[in-house]
């Protein structure tokens, strides 16, 4: 079955006229010109804003499209001018700690998920299908009264990052999605090997499960990474009116207020902002791909 | 086994399960987080569905997005997949520059956007000056506003292409070989082979794509709030500005956003959220339900 197309092929192959070749070269010739046209169009934004971003406040307000001169002190002034350390601080605070939460509080649901036979288990997962679908909006309202009114020894919560960061300590649903996805494709037999040496599940999921399933802990740590990174309605909320409690999207988002009208100022922010996940992206490139596409293809 | 479960049991009643339950309870009530909670009956519902002038706006923008943004962000990343998977040369270079902006912080990508399509000395308008092109007014015209939204979402659709490109390539070569057998052409081999067999990734890609159209939110607030203040000179962004121009971005987080957070009608906000809710539920079932007639449940279903 397999052998007759394969063998067609080789015939076919060996047949091609002169006139077809020229059409498929043509083909492949316009396929990569638009393939340029839009990779051009899809980088003249970073290119646009990084110009903006070296020019004078005046220029950037004038059609020139090239800063003269070029005002690299615009990247000192930013951090000058707005609290900007203080944002990145808040950011990373909330990316590091968010993120170390949602890989250890997700591994052992995704785990469990996956791979122990227990009543409800079907039920449980469709839960988390159903609150990876609901809008964040939904259930905002009350999260917020509770936040509002519970505060122990007078600690308050709104006004801080806390109650950005601590709901992702006990787990997340995209994570878990992802997670339980790949540890379903993990051989039994590694599992029962284990088992047959004596393993308990916790050893067995901290050793075993962890070092096999390392690809797809890496994509869940760097979704969650750019995630909490780029989130900016939940911040928004809580982190209240005071600038140096802010995160660098709302920092940014509010950047024109603070400062009237410096576009080159703010467009130089803009770049400071994009530039960690971009760097990021291009130490990991590989996982990224490979954690896009377990999203996609496995789903 | 309780134990591995104990953290998303704890999270899922605290963050989940709680406020889904109060939130349909304060639906019932006036609640404006200072004096305890008073039961209204339907009120708030009344209000939303007959009088409130903002919500029916909302509604059709959110719509709007749905209806424009989210199918040509799929069209595109589909285009631009197949592309990609024709591309003999230089197509891991293409893969990163297509997914690259899908990386930039949603601010981040608005500003620049924002900035870029200033409509009196923005770069683009600019380009398109020289070209003798009059550019349109962008974030700064109810008519062309969402359109502006529509370009920025299309940009930052990488996750998507990518999604898209790992399936085509996925698609098994003895396929498409027996199909130009039988005479199958270019086009038809991409209705009857590729289409098919892809169906559920596309299917996957449209369900997200429309329940990111009933949240989106970042994208609008941020325009509005910038555009505005472009406009004023005043440069002050406040939630006064939300929607602007003439609500034209006014999305149904939107306007959530400012009856719970910036007026706290808690009660209406959830009366808000009850309906966004229903919406979601209804909106994605409807298209799992309608996929059957055209989602291949072959092996490649799973």
């Amino acid at each position: 079955m397999t052998a007759v197309p394969s063998a067609a092929a080789v015939v076919r192959r060996r047949r091609v006229p002169a006139a077809v070749r020229r059409r498929r070269l043509l083909l492949a010739v316009a396929n990569h010109s638009v393939l340029v046209g839009v990779a051009v169009a899809f980088l003249a934004p970073f290119a646009l804003i990084t110009l903006t971003a070296l020019m004078t406040s005046s220029q950037a307000l004038s059609p020139r499209l090239w800063p003269h001169p070029f005002r690299w002190h615009n990247f000192v002034d930013v951090f000058t001018t707005v609290p900007f350390w203080r944002w990145t601080l808040n950011t990373l605070e909330y990316s590091v700690l968010g993120t170390l939460g949602v890989v250890v509080s997700s591994v052992p649901v995704a785990y469990a998920l996956a791979r122990l036979q227990f009543k409800g288990r079907q039920a449980m997962f469709m839960i988390v299908l159903v609150a990876l679908m609901l809008p964040p909006q939904v259930t905002v309202v009350p999260l917020y009264v509770m936040w509002a009114k519970f505060h122990p020894f007078g600690f308050q919560f709104i006004g801080t990052l806390w109650p950005v960061i601590l709901p992702n300590w006990l787990g997340d649903a995209f994570s878990i999605f992802l997670l339980r996805q790949f540890f379903l494709t993990i051989p039994e037999e590694y599992l029962d090997a284990a088992r047959v040496d004596g393993c308990g599940e916790l050893r067995i999921l901290s050793t075993v499960v962890t070092r096999l399933a390392r690809p797809a802990i890496v994509a869940v740590a760097l979704f969650s990474f750019l995630y909490t990174f780029n989130d900016f309605f939940l911040p928004l909320l809580y982190a209240g009116e005071a600038p140096h409690h802010w995160v660098l999207s709302i920092g940014l988002s509010e950047f024109r207020s603070l400062h009237q009208v410096q576009w080159n100022l703010t467009m130089a922010a803009t770049l400071l902002v994009m530039a960690p996940v971009i760097v990021i992206f291009f130490l990991a490139q590989k996982a990224f791909v490979e954690g896009v596409t377990l999203t996609g293809v496995k789903g | 086994m309780l134990l591995l479960l104990s953290p998303w049991l704890a999270g899922f009643s605290l963050f989940f399960a709680y406020p889904l339950v109060m939130s349909a309870y304060l639906s019932f009530n006036h609640y404006d987080l200072l004096s305890p909670p008073r039961w209204v009956g339907l009120a708030n519902y009344r209000y939303l569905f007959t009088v409130d002038p903002q919500v029916w706006t909302a509604v059709k923008n959110t719509l709007w997005l749905i209806g424009v943004m989210v199918p040509l962000q799929v069209l595109f990343a589909f285009g631009i997949a197949l592309m990609l998977a024709r591309a003999k040369a230089g197509a891991g270079v293409f893969r990163t520059i297509f997914y690259l902006p899908a990386l930039a912080p949603p601010v981040a990508a608005t500003l620049g956007f924002v900035f870029i399509l200033n409509p009196a000395t923005g770069p683009v308008n600019t380009i398109l000056g020289h070209l003798g092109i009059n550019g349109p007014l962008w974030f700064q015209d109810p008519a062309w506003s969402k359109p502006s939204l529509t370009i920025l979402a299309i940009w930052g659709v990488g996750n998507t292409m990518v999604i898209f490109l790992a399936a085509i390539l996925d698609v098994p070569r003895h396929l498409y070989e027996s199909a130009a057998l039988d005479g199958a052409g270019p086009l038809q081999r991409l209705r009857w082979v590729t289409l098919p067999t892809i169906s559920p990734v596309i299917l996957f890609a449209v369900i997200l794509g429309v329940i990111g159209g009933l949240q989106y939110f970042t994208q609008a607030y941020v325009a509005a709030g910038v555009a505005s203040g472009q406009a004023s000179q005043a440069a002050d962004v406040t939630s006064g500005n939300l929607g602007y121009p003439l609500d034209s971005t006014l999305v149904y987080p939107v306007l959530l956003y400012v009856h719970g957070f910036s007026d706290f009608q808690m009660g209406y906000a959830s009366a808000m959220a009850m309906l966004l809710l229903v919406v979601s539920f209804a909106v994605t079932l409807v298209i799992v339900v309608n996929s059957r007639k055209w989602v291949h449940q072959g092996s490649a279903a799973k």
